[in-house]
């Protein structure tokens, strides 16, 4: 039956979701410009970013440390990843660096596994649990603070392009390596930028879903390949096509394991996938060739 | 040459024939059917991969669909379990048609991440349709192969069919990598347009040989169902996928008998160490990782590579012409 | 043979190829030349099913090929050479020569698994053939060395005679004597006049003006995607837009 109720419930978890799957675009993206490089292991950061937090709240109590500690641990990680399995490639073809990070990705998920094992473990909600009404609607604080905080990273990610002049050296990077170069700009930083920006948005978006869905060591797989789906959908390459990209697939998949059958839910993602690639391969907004 | 690729057809023989000889113990028979039938596997990835450089993240899919194929005509429908074979081989072949024609247009990633999703959704098709399926607990009551009135229905039986099956198709595959095609399929790895400038329709080329390592692949399923005689979805994930290609980089891409070595080592590396297991995901990670950054052209040319250049150095450098 | 009909091209802002209309004659050697970033590669392209033109036709014996994918061209029996060196670097130099018989021959993925005796026997001709042709260009030594360590002349060398052993009516070539010595480059000028006693019509695009005033017949040449002159090897020298597009229009011939 599809009710107002229903369809808004649907929408609220779809959209969280989906914001989710925006800041992981957001992080393939961000690579993507730099180095024209697929990040695979982009879906490990955010479950090593939700297990370090957990970790560290429970030394320290205090959520914003342990959401500062996350984030910049793995954003650690993800610049020793760049430093160790990326810079001494010989030969970067595409199916190289494919399986470089799927290794990288398979040895970060085999690492949290040894640490953490195989359970789920908990991180308090930001602002408690009770719920609001929107509406006809019940929405947890927490689903505000996803929201809430990946308009903010988005907006300042934007601000940041566009205003301060090392996100401005990094889109020249992106539009024209040679160029770049030329005037002095030193790809190699970007490239570690780019690396370490990414692997904190991955963290962020893991600690902010952990309230919701707990932390487990293989969390990142299915958000990595489905943030990276968001992207495609988007346009790679283009970040305001990856956070669209990411609110259509949550939304999309959210009305779909509503309304049809929820084990077929990660299905009905990659089917939008699939059909995206072989009908507009470049995406919503059209990615750069 | 002609006569070299006797001998090495002939000591793949005697050594499956000595080992038949020599072992005593199901266990190492069993063990070695893995092994088999990860090599039927390996091969079709590596014609694809290797030779061809297009990729596959959803090869596990094609395995399932054999598997299942075979598994659920004859458990269910009573099926002769050859011909649910050959369904399972019309099955795949059919599907990586229908997911080659748009699939392979793509590049790198938009590949990759084709095969990739396709892959996911037939482990979650096969997980979720459990009237047809069993769903996650699996389908048992499989049946065995016959040939005629003897059952193959003991690992030592289940040998001999395997590992001829496995000589055969190693046999074809390289055959097939230096014939016409097999040319045709390793110039469009190195440069597509020079192919497509000798009238090389590449992108056909492409489909064929998806949908060649895609009969491998259920040919192999389905063995595996008659082996076992039980299937259940956990054994045809993405992460067996990503297996599938550690094996063929750790052997060699481009190399049938690497394709052999990857399956071997990394099918019996795990039972070897048994405190392995929960290491396995970090080491398959660290294995693909290592093997492409230090050694990409896998163990065996890797190590035959190092070893040239060592004699290169030691010699004071000289080419030799 | 080959005919351009004002055949025009533009990516997004930049007219890369405008109204131009060409003509090849059979049996003829015949030149592009211009300035870098004329056009004349986006030509090759176009004859050969690369890249597909907005406006005019190309008709090859008599036949539409715009539009027409590479391989369908290539089977026509026009074969050509990149601008820079497309060979097959994992496999041997007698291997790159026997994929240019691909069009010539016809084993499937079938008959090549089982070697079935007719794929066989039409293996050994194809190796023969390849030998010819790299026998025609002087590299039958090097059948078995790898193409990727030969340096840059012989893999120029190796280019033609993979495009040659496809045995085309046309032959395409693209900057062949780009990188190469004084000796090198008069050793492919004979080649050149030899592909044409076979038969092979020729078309050239070079900046290596001696090598094209020798061979060519019939010099077209291209500036900004246009076609600003075409006719013998002395016209051409002496044409004075030719002369502007190369030097500018300060210097006087």
């Amino acid at each position: 039956m599809v009710t107002l109720v229903s369809l808004l419930q649907y929408l609220v978890s779809g959209l969280t979701n989906g914001a989710i799957y925006a800041l992981i675009a957001l992080g393939f993206g961000i690579i993507y410009n730099a180095t024209t490089i697929i990040n695979f292991a982009q879906g490990e950061m955010v479950a090593l970013g939700a297990l370090c937090a957990i970790s560290f709240y429970h030394l320290e109590p205090s959520l914003p440390l342990a959401f500062l500690a996350g984030t910049g641990l793995v954003t650690i990680i993800g610049l020793a990843f760049e430093r160790a399995a990326l810079r001494p490639v010989k030969d970067p073809s595409p199916i190289t660096l494919i399986i470089i990070t799927v290794g990288g990705a398979v040895f970060l998920k085999g690492v949290a596994m040894l640490l953490w094992g195989k359970e789920a473990y908990p991180l308090p909600s930001f602002s408690g649990n009770v719920p609001l009404n929107l509406g006809p609607a019940t929405i947890l604080p927490q689903n505000l603070w996803v929201l809430g905080l990946t308009a903010a990273l988005v907006l300042g990610l934007e601000a940041f392009f566009r205003l301060t002049l090392v996100g401005k050296a990094m889109r020249a990077c992106a539009y024209n390596p040679r160029a770049a170069r030329l005037v002095g700009i030193p790809a190699a930083r970007m490239v570690q930028l780019s690396f370490g920006l990414s692997s904190a948005l991955g963290a962020a978006a893991g600690i902010l879903i952990a309230p919701l869905t707990l932390g487990v060591y293989d969390m990142g797989t299915m958000l990595g390949l489905k943030g990276f789906s968001a992207a495609i959908m988007g346009g790679l390459g283009s970040l305001l096509g990856g956070v669209l990209g990411g609110l259509v697939l949550g939304v999309a998949e959210a009305l779909a394991s509503g309304f049809v059958s929820s084990g077929y839910r990660d299905a009905v993602a990659f089917l939008i996938l699939l059909l995206v690639l072989f009908l507009r391969p470049q995406g919503i907004l059209g990615g750069r060739k | 040459m002609k006569g070299l690729l006797v001998n090495r057809w002939g000591l793949f023989a005697a050594a499956v024939l000595l080992l038949a000889g020599v072992l005593k113990e199901d266990y190492y028979f069993s063990l070695l059917n893995f092994i088999g039938i990860h090599t039927l596997l390996v091969v079709g990835l590596n014609l694809l991969m290797g030779y061809g450089g297009q990729i596959s993240l959803g090869h596990a899919a094609f395995f399932g669909l054999g598997a299942y194929t075979s598994g659920v005509l004859t458990a269910a429908y009573g099926v002769n379990p050859w011909l649910a074979l050959v369904a399972g081989l019309i099955i795949a072949g059919a599907t990586a048609f229908l997911l080659g024609v748009p699939a392979l247009k793509l590049r790198g990633y938009y590949l990759a991440m084709a095969t990739l999703g396709f892959g996911i959704i037939v482990f979650i098709v096969l997980n979720e349709a459990q009237p047809l399926t069993g769903g996650p607990s699996g389908l048992a009551g499989i049946p065995s192969l016959s040939l005629g009135p003897l059952a193959l229905n003991t690992p030592r039986r289940l040998y001999f069919l395997i590992w001829a099956t496995v000589g055969l198709v190693m046999a074809l595959s390289a055959n097939l990598v230096d014939s016409r095609l097999g040319r045709a399929l390793r110039a469009l790895h190195d440069s597509e347009p020079a192919a497509q400038s000798l009238a090389v329709d590449t992108f056909a080329l492409k489909l064929k040989v998806f949908i060649w390592s895609a009969l491998y692949a259920s040919l192999a399923g389905s063995l595996y169902a008659h082996t076992l005689n039980f299937i259940a979805p956990s054994s045809f994930t993405f992460m067996f996928s990503i297996k599938l290609v550690t094996m063929v980089v750790l052997g060699g891409m481009a190399s049938i008998w690497g394709s052999l070595l990857g399956a071997a080592v990394l099918t019996v590396l795990p039972e070897l160490l048994t405190a392995f297991h929960d290491y396995e995901v970090v080491i398959f990670g660290a294995i693909l990782m290592a093997v492409m950054i230090f050694l990409p052209r896998g163990l065996v040319r890797g190590l035959l590579d190092l070893w040239e250049f060592r004699n290169y150095k030691r010699q004071g450098g000289r080419i030799p012409v | 043979m080959l005919e351009l009909q004002n055949v025009s091209l533009a990516f997004g802002g930049l007219q890369a190829v405008e109204d131009v209309s060409l003509s090849v004659r059979p049996g003829a050697i015949q030149a592009i030349i211009g300035p870098n970033g004329a056009g004349k590669t986006t030509l090759f392209h176009l004859a050969t099913g690369f890249l597909a033109p907005q406006a005019g036709r190309i008709v090859f014996d008599g036949q539409e090929i715009q539009g027409r994918p590479p391989h369908a061209i290539a089977a026509l029996g026009i074969a050509r050479t990149f601008q820079l060196v497309q060979l097959f670097d994992h496999m041997t130099v007698l291997e790159n020569a026997m994929v240019g018989r691909h069009r010539l021959s016809r084993a499937g993925l079938l008959s090549g698994a089982l070697r079935l005796p007719r794929t066989r026997t039409e293996e050994k001709l194809i190796r023969e053939e390849a030998l010819a042709a790299l026998e025609f260009v002087g590299l039958a030594d090097r059948a078995r060395q790898s193409a990727a360590v030969l340096p840059l002349g012989l893999k120029r060398l190796l280019e033609i005679a993979r495009a040659y052993a496809s045995r085309p009516t046309l032959l395409l070539l693209d900057e062949p004597a780009s990188g190469l010595d004084a000796a090198e480059t008069d050793r492919l000028g004979e080649m050149i006049l030899a592909l044409r006693e076979q038969g092979i019509t020729v078309l050239l695009v070079e900046h290596d003006m001696a090598l094209t005033m020798e061979v060519a017949e019939e010099i077209a040449v291209l500036n900004y995607g246009r076609l600003i002159a075409q006719g013998p090897p002395r016209a051409i020298q002496k044409h004075p837009e030719v002369i502007a597009a190369y030097l500018g229009t300060d210097w006087q011939a």
